[in-house]
């Protein structure tokens, strides 16, 4: 099932990627998206990575039919024939098969799934009554019979055999009691066995991990067959098998053991619910399973994380630097001439040599550079050679910024990149944006007084601004539920948020206005972030379904599906080929931007991810979650590198200096907390880990490198931003 | 500890009761049990479910209070119409009846006369969302400013200073650290060499950054200078300021020195002043003084007792010091008491042996009735009464008897005078004269 749902994804995003050319025709800037909408052949046919089908076309096809069955139904003829073309059905193809019997019940439930994904035609009142069918089929496996009473025996019988075992194979075997533990209690309630079904909850879900305790309290609650219509917990634990690590030895170990007591039972449940990935070698040890597993669907499969990723940074565009510029007279006359030399060595190091891992530059097409971009480039530099080198002796000073009296009201924060403005997302729907310089936020005049205006002037870019506006802050009317993700445009002439009333919004910070409204997501958008780049934005909410849009399209580039609940976070590697999302299933997902798979699956979080961060250079991954813990990957490897334990709530924020050595991390339990990130990447690159089996030992030296915590008083962190010369920004709002 | 959680998860569900009330209030009679048992379950059933939603919302709005918007949104995304009328950002005001057997919460809607609302004038506007910045750390310390909260909580010190083992234990070794280079880099620094040897005492930084240093000299000076109102400024800064804990230790020893040089000068004002600073550090909610008491409660006793306080001491006012001392001694006293420093105990001792001594000076005499009068009821019932007899003969032998120093006359008017008028001590008078009515009588 899971197969098919990815795969449908993909069908519906060749929909949208069939039918956009056509509206574009009329932009003339649009050249590169062609490039970029029309995917390479391969990429259509490959679900995302987690989830791929061990069968192929037969599927496949009966996907497409699904689909071409939906938009006839819903009169698009026109996208039929592309769709049927496209894929080189036969016309009558369709007809046929819908004759099959068992073909069109298969259909029709996919039909109702693609009511629920595609945003555009579902209609939210109907839900419920289609997403019946699904979830009878999906269920259906579990009406296979034994005896209820016997479900508690074979438990326990299996408990007493691991609790014998060798030391070594107990830990590894002791995986598969939850999900084990999972499927025989639905099983039970599936077939109306509720006291059963309750006494074998009561009976065995304390031996469950505490971390699976939130899974637990939704099965609790689960106490009927009706209940589990419309679950959506349930359906995730259905529609993906949880996937288990386990060593040959350990595996043939429970085989055999399974096969000699004919305990079908369980080897039903092993055979059809969970994914049991066999690797050679040494059983891992507790503390590494445990820092694996957590996820709603077990650990991430290695060939998951097998796939090339890019991390390389994209060279950077040469710039002529004025070198005798103002700036730097004022400062030769201070004395200090020497500030020359370090700039040009900057300079040349970047441009010289290509990154081995580094995409092409052109593989996602990128926005022309402007001139206005091109000078705040060159402040960008100018900036740089004043930074600040931070390291464990040299920590850097933090500014905080507090909302007052937002009540409890404050959602999300941004700052620009020059941290010149900030912008606050609240639950009353307003979004503001703050000058934080003496710089005051000014409108652009109306289209009248423009007239006015002449054009030839020097300081035509002054003269459109209406000085009678000037203020220091201003509000943007326009959501309609609280604000829930903000991000400035790299260019600082746009602001992007996303909001409990299931849109994305594009502000003009010249004007003042609201530009477009991004509709898809149907339910709440949790996060959003502009591309380092600029024009692309990603953005991830309650639907489960990451979106890549590009300002000028109203309609989504990439639909990145595969996560099993609400995406939490997005964020965008810093060469814009690849974003990363993390979700309430409790994993973490990187994206190739251009082929839509999903290259990387992080698991070993034990909560929904709230904050994600890329190490300026692109090779690391930082990410925390409500279990307060901070976990650092390794993107080109697929592992975690290491664990940063000290927050005792949330992370809402974190964010690499500009450097990377340092990595600030902000939380609900009112901390700022900063870490040597050098010393925690450079440990890794001293350690041969065996990357063939994907097994680490992570060892505990959160304290070591944990190099400061700075308390507010009484508010949480919500945002942390370094300024270009390494100044750390935080933001949140006081509670009294 | 998730076992003792999971039984609580599994079973609750809304008692029968509460669907049969509900039913009837929205006019339906006569539910039958069957259908009660099943509604309740179901009704359970999607409350959880959409409690789970509602904490989404919450995580969201990053806050730690679920709020009655969050039900709202959960309910929308279950595309059920949301409650309204519950805006309530603090709490829903719930009311209990019972009666007939039945006991039912209920929330309570009061018929709104609009009128009444037109009528009434508008609520102050609230106040606007602001954007304030301050210093978190400046290259890794935290400043000391109101805005940051007190470098060292007054709990930490007090455990670093009453438990001092307990800070070094492994489990507890974190917070030690942490707020080691909270203070400051050069914690960090030595942190290397640290690591792996047996750490007997949590390293406290005694540096004072330039800033510190100058508030410390600037502070000083106006507490002992001429400028009344400065002192009143730099008193009011001790008392409340929250980062003063780091410089806690030069402070005190200021205090001690300064009361040691002034004693023997007599410069009675100058004790006052230093006084009053202690004074002002007893009352700052952000400091415990428990570790710098063996320099502060000398520094004060010496104010109470001692012989001579004032260069001309017929004329004056030392009494009010050791009135003053005395209050800030009981003070300490009722604060950092334990039963291993004893201090009261040890206090009292010391005035009582010195007011037993024939030879005292009245003066002294004065202060050990005046500290141990300020210790509570307990001390006076104790120790003072059962004196009263042999005091009110002594101050009577040098009222009435042959003409003496002018000082111990005054000394001896004093010590009658605090002896008579403070209520508590006049309350076990008349106790006492109930008891027997010659002791109080000998007291004139």
């Amino acid at each position: 099932m899971a197969a098919v749902q990815g795969g449908l994804v993909d069908a519906v995003e060749k929909k949208d990627i069939k039918t956009e050319p056509s509206e574009d025709s009329g932009g003339n800037n649009n050249a590169n998206d062609g490039r970029l909408l029309s995917p390479p052949p391969g990429s259509s046919a490959s679900a995302p990575g987690g989830n791929k089908p061990p069968a192929g076309a037969p599927e496949d096809q009966q996907t497409l039919l699904a689909v071409l069955q939906f938009l006839r139904k819903n009169n698009l003829a026109e996208s039929v024939e592309i769709l049927r073309r496209e894929a080189g059905l036969p016309e009558d193809a369709l007809d046929l098969k819908a004759g099959d019997s068992a073909g069109a019940e298969d259909a029709s439930s996919l039909l109702s799934r693609v009511t629920v994904s595609s945003s555009a035609a579902a209609q939210a009142p109907t839900k419920a009554v289609e997403d019946q069918p699904d979830v009878n089929v999906v269920l259906s496996a579990y009406s296979q019979q034994g005896d209820p009473a016997l479900y508690g025996v074979y438990y326990s019988g299996l408990k007493r055999f691991i609790e014998s075992v060798l030391d070594c194979h107990r830990a590894e075997l002791s995986q598969v009691f939850y999900p084990l533990f999972v499927h025989m209690y639905l099983e039970l309630v599936y077939n109306n066995h509720e006291n059963e079904a309750k006494v074998f909850f009561e009976k065995f879900s304390g031996d469950q991990e505490c971390y699976y305790e939130d899974d637990l309290r939704v099965l609790s609650s689960l106490t009927k067959k009706e209940h589990m219509r419309g679950n959506e917990t349930l359906l995730d634990f259905r529609t993906s098998k949880f996937v288990l690590r386990i060593s040959r030895d350990s595996y043939q170990l429970l085989k055999r053991h399974l096969q000699e007591r004919q305990n079908n039972q369980i080897w039903n449940i092993i055979q059809e619910h969970l994914y049991i990935d066999i690797f050679d070698g040494m059983p891992r040890s507790k503390s590494q399973i445990d820092a694996m597993s957590g996820s709603l669907a077990g650990e991430a499969k290695r060939e998951a994380n097998k796939a090339k990723v890019y991390y390389g940074l994209l060279k950077e565009p040469e710039i002529e630097l004025p070198l005798d510029d103002e700036d730097e007279e004022a400062e030769n006359e201070e004395g200090k001439p020497k500030k020359k030399k370090p700039k040009k060595d900057s300079m040349g190091s970047k441009s010289k040599k290509q990154d081995p891992n580094a995409p092409s530059q052109t593989r996602i097409p990128l926005p022309e550079l402007k001139d206005s971009d091109k000078l705040d480039k060159i402040m960008y530099m100018k900036e740089a050679t004043k930074r600040i080198r931070l390291g464990p002796d040299n920590l850097p000073s933090i500014c905080f910024y507090s909302f007052l009296n937002a009540y409890q009201g404050l959602t999300a924060v941004d700052f620009t990149d020059d941290s010149s403005l900030i912008a606050g997302g609240f639950a009353d729907s307003t979004v503001r944006v703050w000058s934080v310089t003496p710089k005051k936020l000014r409108k652009v005049k109306s289209a009248a007084d423009l007239n006015l205006i002449d054009k030839e002037s020097d300081d035509v870019l002054e003269r459109i601004m209406d000085e009678k506006t000037a203020s220091e802050s201003k509000i943007l009317y326009g959501h309609s539920g609280p604000v829930y993700g903000i991000s400035f445009s790299p260019d600082r002439n746009y602001l992007l948020t996303c909001s409990e009333d299931g849109t994305i919004r594009l502000w003009s910070l010249q004007t003042f206005t609201c530009l477009v409204g991004y509709k898809g997501h149907n339910y709440p958008v949790w996060d959003t972030q502009f591309s380092p780049h600029g024009y692309y934005f990603i953005s991830g909410g309650h639907d489960r379904v990451a979106r890549l849009w590009a300002t000028d399209h109203y309609q989504p580039l990439r639909m990145f599906s595969g996560h099993l609940a609400d995406i939490t976070s997005t964020r965008f590697h810093p060469n814009s080929n690849y974003v990363v999302t993390g979700s309430s299933d409790r994993t973490i997902r990187l994206w190739d931007v251009l082929t839509g798979n999903c290259v990387r699956i992080f698991t070993g979080h034990k909560g929904p991810i709230h904050a994600l961060a890329f190490s300026p250079n692109g090779k690391f991954l930082a990410s925390g979650a409500t279990d307060g813990r901070v976990l650092l990957w390794d993107i080109g490897h697929g592992l975690m590198i290491g664990e940063l334990k000290g927050h005792t709530d949330t992370i809402y924020s974190l964010k690499f200096s500009r450097d990377g050595e340092i990595l600030a991390s902000g939380s609900m339990d009112n901390t700022v907390r900063l870490w040597d990130a050098t010393k925690a990447f450079d440990d890794l690159e001293t350690d041969d880990f065996t990357a063939a089996t994907g097994h680490i030992h992570l060892q505990d030296n959160s304290q070591e490198l944990l190099l400061g915590t700075y308390m507010s008083k009484s508010t949480p962190v919500i945002h942390l931003h370094f300024t270009r010369r390494n100044l750390l920004l935080a933001a949140g709002a006081y509670n009294p | 500890m998730a076992e003792e959680r999971r039984p609580k998860q599994c079973t609750v569900v809304l008692p029968t009761e509460s669907m049969k009330a509900m039913a009837e209030s929205i006019g339906v009679g006569q539910l039958q049990e069957e259908s009660c048992v099943a509604l309740s379950e179901e009704v359970s059933y999607r409350i959880k479910e959409i409690a789970q939603d509602a904490l989404k919302f919450m995580h969201h709005g990053k806050r730690r209070k679920l709020t009655t918007n969050d039900i709202d949104n959960a309910l929308k995304l279950k595309n059920v119409e949301p409650l309204y009328g519950f805006q309530s950002q603090e709490f829903i005001p719930f009311r209990f009846a019972s009666g007939g057997g039945r006991e039912l919460h209920f929330y309570e809607e009061k018929e709104v006369d609009l009128s009444d609302i037109i009528n009434t004038p508008l609520p102050r506007v609230p106040l606007d969302v602001s954007l304030k910045a301050h210093w978190l750390s400046i290259e890794g310390v935290q400043p000391s400013i109101p805005e940051n909260p007190p470098p060292a909580p007054k709990e930490q010190q007090k455990v670093e200073s009453t438990e001092p083992l307990k800070v070094v234990k492994p489990g507890q070794e974190e917070d030690g650290t942490v707020q080691g280079k909270g203070q400051g880099a050069t914690a960090a620094d030595g942190k290397g060499k640290e690591k792996g040897l047996i750490r007997l005492k949590p390293r406290s930084t005694h540096e004072l950054s330039v800033e510190q240093q100058l508030y410390y000299k600037e502070i000083t000076e106006a507490c002992v200078g001429s400028c009344e109102a400065k002192r009143a400024e730099a008193l009011q800064s001790i008392a409340t300021d929250p980062g003063l804990y780091q410089m806690l230790p030069r402070f005190s020893t200021f205090i001690s020195e300064g009361v040691r040089v002034n004693v023997v000068q007599n410069n009675l004002a100058l004790l006052i002043y230093l006084m009053r600073m202690v004074k002002a550090l007893m009352d700052n909610p952000t400091l415990y003084l428990e570790k710098y008491l063996h320099e502060l409660i000398p520094a004060v006793v010496t104010c109470i007792v001692s012989k001579q306080l004032c260069l001309r001491p017929d004329v004056d006012n030392h009494w009010a010091l050791r009135d003053f001392a005395a209050r800030l001694m009981a003070q300490s006293c009722k604060t950092f008491s334990t039963t291993t420093n004893n201090i009261q105990s040890r206090i009292t001792k010391t005035f009582t042996k010195s007011w037993l001594d024939e030879k005292t000076q009245w003066t002294t005499r004065y202060g050990c009735i005046a500290g141990l009068a300020e210790l509570g009821a307990d001390v006076i019932k104790t120790l003072i009464l059962p004196r009263l007899t042999v005091e009110g003969a002594r101050i009577k032998a040098v009222m009435e008897g042959p003409v003496v120093s002018n000082i111990d006359k005054i000394g001896a008017d004093h010590v009658q005078s605090l002896l008579l008028p403070s209520p508590p001590a006049t309350k076990y008078i008349v106790m006492a004269t109930s008891a027997g009515p010659a002791s109080t009588q000998q007291v004139p």
